[in-house]
């Protein structure tokens, strides 16, 4: 145990030193890790631990962001009091999907698609609904004060995303050691056999597609207040949710550190191949390098690591 | 104690259970056997909840409970396991009966108390760090076993937990089972091996396509002449007397 609180402890150290010390673009890289690891956690919390796969979580990540926006654009809010708010929208989509599909009795790949369907209907519904500005998106006017949760150093949101990185390793933690979670890792596992055991699988469903959506959304939120900027393809599209689900499976789904490590990995892979595409003159051309290195790099991993990168850390569990 | 009335339960056109009935009486251990594809299976689920009858009831300890879900028939005191057994494959034997015991304590430490004193009983010390996946068919039948027990049944409904095993191991099962009902637990066990259902219970239910055929001491079912013939075939009862 001390060992792992060391390396947690050191870890820590070095994430809050390591904006002093560089440069700006590489604090902005390192926001992105953490920032992607918070998102990818909370896919992690519904799709790993739970096994419930959802190929659609950016409908909750949409419905964060668009939530705040359109209460400090078009209604004057304040985005800090506006970000409870989106969470808690993100928590009733999350409510609302779990409902209609378990009661539909919805499993696995049906589960993923279904998701996956009601992300392209908010997208198109956010591309026609006037409230939403339709594809034209949103901006939020550059107002660059703390209070209004804009910042001008990019420090400070680097801070904030690694705030919200450890708030979810906190409640990824949470769920390895609580009721909760083992019934969450019992419904995935054998979703009979946790009946069976007095667990009310359509409840516990719900609870963490809620509390999943609710995450998701915040990080919606935190990132319209980075970018100042959405619209339906940025808060609906497709890839964010793939991005959610790829770190998770890359640093091993049903993990606490899995999504961090991803992030890591896979923002690793992407400044890499950046930097070779501009100093190799034969790889300028290749234009989506880093999209070749992780699609050879999730090949890999399902065939050789289906735990995932974290399965190379872990050793004989161990209990208190 | 559990009282099932005239239970049907039809899969298309199939009649898998046709009017069954069946009384477990506090502190029995009751079996129920009869040829593959009796409905042996068909009529547990029905009475766990994992089916809804067509019709007839059930009630527990003077309750009714006919077509309540599973995890709150199991909230009443009754709980059963899988023929097939149904490891959480990928998280330890702890783990595993960590699932059933927390069912009584959102402690986690009195959870692992509560598997570990479970895994004595069922003797599965040993393997407690053992993934589900990694077990034998004799281990998973004990994982079964202790999962039911760890949610802190009065009642356990026991799928042929001996189908499988070896005669060493159905030996050492038995002596488990003993075990269980000594501390106060109800049984009512499935099997379609007789030599196993004959060493353990006190009373003894046939089911055959659906009907109970007979209902008695193991020794007088033994006897019966409609039994032998759902094991044995048509006439057989009158060729075994010659």
């Amino acid at each position: 145990m001390s060992r792992a609180v060391l390396l947690c402890v050191v870890g820590l150290a070095a994430a809050v030193a390591y904006p002093l010390l560089v440069p700006n673009y590489l604090v902005t890289i390192g926001m992105l890790v953490f920032f992607t690891a918070f998102i990818g956690q909370s896919w992690n919390i519904a799709g790993g631990f739970a096994g419930q796969t959802s190929f659609g979580h950016v409908v909750f990540f949409g419905t964060g962001a668009y939530t705040s926006t359109i209460l400090q654009v078009t209604y004057g809010w304040n985005p800090w009091l506006a970000w409870p708010v989106a969470m808690a929208a993100g928590g009733a989509v999350g409510w609302m999907i779990a409902v209609l599909s378990f009661r539909a009795g919805l499993r696995g790949s049906y589960f993923a698609l279904i998701t996956l369907a009601f992300a392209e209907v908010f997208r198109i519904l956010a591309n026609s609904v006037p409230f939403t500005k339709g594809g034209l998106g949103m901006l939020i006017k550059a107002d660059p004060r703390p209070a209004n949760f804009q910042f001008k150093d990019p420090i400070w949101i680097y801070y904030l995303a690694l705030l919200l990185c450890i708030v979810s390793l906190l409640i990824a933690w949470q769920l390895t050691r609580s009721r909760f979670g083992a019934r969450l890792v019992a419904i995935r596992e054998n979703e009979d056999a946790a009946r069976a055991l007095g667990i009310d699988v359509f409840a516990e469903k719900v609870k963490v597609l809620t509390l999943s959506g609710a995450m998701c959304a915040a990080g919606g939120t935190f990132y319209a207040q980075k970018y100042l900027y959405i619209d339906p393809g940025i808060a609906f599209g497709v890839d964010k949710s793939v991005e959610m689900l790829l770190v998770s499976m890359v640093g091993g789904a049903g993990t606490i550190f899995g999504p961090l490590i991803g992030s890591f990995t896979l923002m690793g892979i992407n400044e890499v191949t950046r930097w070779l595409a501009s100093v190799v003159p034969a790889l300028k051309n290749v234009q989506p390098l880093s999209l070749i290195v992780y699609g050879i790099m999730l090949i890999l991993i399902v065939a050789r690591l289906p735990d995932g990168l974290m399965s190379l850390f872990r050793r004989r569990p161990r209990h208190a | 104690m559990l009282e099932v009335r005239d239970i049907s339960k039809s899969f298309g056109g199939l009649k898998a259970v046709d009017s069954a009935s069946l009384d477990v009486a506090s502190g029995e251990i009751v079996g129920l056997i009869g040829p593959n594809g009796a409905g042996k299976t068909t009529l547990f689920a029905t009475i766990a909840g994992f089916h809804r009858p067509d019709a007839g009831t059930v009630s527990f300890e003077g309750k009714p409970i006919t077509g309540l879900a599973p995890h709150r028939i199991c909230a009443t005191g009754m709980v059963r396991t899988f023929q097939i057994t149904q490891p959480f494959a990928g998280i330890s034997v702890r783990e595993n009966i960590m699932v059933g015991a927390y069912f009584r304590t959102a402690d986690r430490r009195l959870a692992a108390r509560e598997a570990e004193a479970v895994a004595a009983l069922v003797g599965m010390t040993d393997q407690l760090d053992q993934r589900g996946a990694d077990l034998t068919v004799a281990g998973r039948k004990r994982l079964e076993l202790a999962r039911a027990l760890a949610t802190g049944p009065r009642l356990l409904l026991l799928d042929e937990v001996m189908a499988g095993l070896n005669p060493t191991e159905i030996v050492e099962i038995v002596g488990v089972i003993r075990n269980i009902r000594a501390s106060g637990v109800t049984i009512l066990l499935i099997e379609h091996v007789m030599q196993a259902v004959t060493s353990l219970a006190e009373r003894v239910y046939v089911l055959n396509q659906g009907r109970m055929i007979a209902e008695g001491t193991p020794a007088a079912i033994a006897d019966n002449e409609a039994v032998i013939e759902a094991y044995l075939g048509h006439g057989a009862a009158k060729v075994l007397r010659a």
